[in-house]
């Protein structure tokens, strides 16, 4: 198959980048694709953190990119599924240490080796963002139901197109289902008409998401999380899949009684 | 007395929620974003147009200013300039 660099970006921080690679990453890979994740947020790594890989860390990015060590050094294999595997940022430079046609060239000789290559992109319009999506085919743009959140990807839409990646795809993330029915949160179709762009998936606020970060296990293997599953579905449709969006009126039984019982 | 009569209003309120309210917003702050001239662009813009505005009239061009303004749901540019006399055929 052709092999695809996608960027994951949102131009505003805190929106779930970085959760959202980690996720789709570890989705593709138990799909059985080759998967590199590429954190390219220099000087603010998480990714390693989010997936559980922080121990593991030798070499980095920049190691990379000036010639410290080969590329498969720096390479960490996932210890739950052997498709996956990551390129840490490193932690102790900027996002000067890296030029936007070194992270094209980077991408490029991954890509010999992957099925996909998802690159994490830091918050922001600056160097770091044009770093990451400077060897980048396609693009997944995050964005909460939030007028900042949205504003911001409005600019990235915008700032992809001038640096000619064109036909991002949305991913909302953190719907409040109980908000939208009170008319107190933006619904999918009002963020989608706004930015104008396709969508591609959208996931619900789910506590599970803090509990899986808490222990580094990607929520997309977890079969109970309705975020897991709604990225399960992310992952189907990247693959080419049809897949309806799940229904976020009703609620699991599980969830009725719990806010029988006095919880949210 | 005042916070009992909120209460019951808002139990009894049957309001919009703010979605829509953020929803208003950000269709305005978009239309100024989506527009925005570079700063380069808009230099340029007011050099030419003095150099037409100067065929007609003398102008001050360091009075000369030129930005963009919303006016309703639609964004204009708004052009404030001092003429300092009309010149005459």
């Amino acid at each position: 198959m052709e092999s695809k660099v996608i960027v994951i970006t949102s131009g505003k921080g805190g929106v779930g980048k970085t959760t959202t690679t980690a996720n789709l990453g570890m989705g593709l890979a138990e799909k059985g694709y080759r998967v590199c994740l590429v954190d390219a947020d220099i000087g603010l790594r998480n990714l390693d953190v989010v997936m559980g890989l922080e121990n593991r860390i030798v070499y980095d990015l920049v190691d990379v990119v000036e010639g410290h060590c080969r590329l498969r050094q720096a390479l960490i294999k996932d210890k739950r599924n052997e498709n996956l595997y990551l390129l840490p940022a490193a932690q102790t430079r900027d996002k000067d240490a890296v030029q936007p046609d070194q992270m094209k060239a980077l991408c490029q000789e991954l890509k010999e080796q992957f099925n996909y290559v998802l690159v994490d992109s830091p918050a922001g319009i600056e160097r770091g963002f044009k770093n990451a999506i400077a060897g980048a085919d396609e693009s997944i743009i995050v964005t909460t139901p939030e007028v900042s959140a949205v504003r911001d990807a409005d600019r990235i839409i915008g700032l992809l197109e001038a640096s000619e990646i064109y036909e991002p795809k949305l991913v909302i993330n953190r719907l409040r289902p109980d908000m939208v029915r009170k008319g107190d949160m933006m619904d999918i179709d009002d963020v989608i008409e706004i930015l104008a762009i396709p969508l591609l998936g959208v996931v619900p606020d789910d506590e599970a998401i803090i509990v899986s970060t808490n222990k580094g296990e990607p929520a997309v293997t977890d079969k109970n999380s309705r975020a897991g599953q709604a990225y399960r579905n992310i992952v189907r449709r990247i693959t080419g899949e049809e897949v309806p969006l799940m229904d976020f009126s009703s609620q699991g039984f599980i969830e009725k009684l719990r806010r029988l019982m006095g919880g949210r | 007395m005042g916070a009992l009569i909120d209460f019951v209003n808002k139990i009894f309120a049957k309001e919009n929620g703010s979605k829509d309210q953020a929803k208003e917003r950000l269709r305005l702050v978009l239309l100024h974003d989506r527009t925005a001239l570079s700063p380069e662009l808009l230099i340029a813009l007011k050099e030419e147009l003095i150099q037409v505005l100067s065929k007609y009239m003398e102008i001050d061009e360091d009075g000369l200013e030129v930005t963009l303004d919303r006016a309703d749901n639609a964004v204009a540019l708004v052009a404030n300039i001092p003429v300092k006399s009309v010149r005459r055929s």
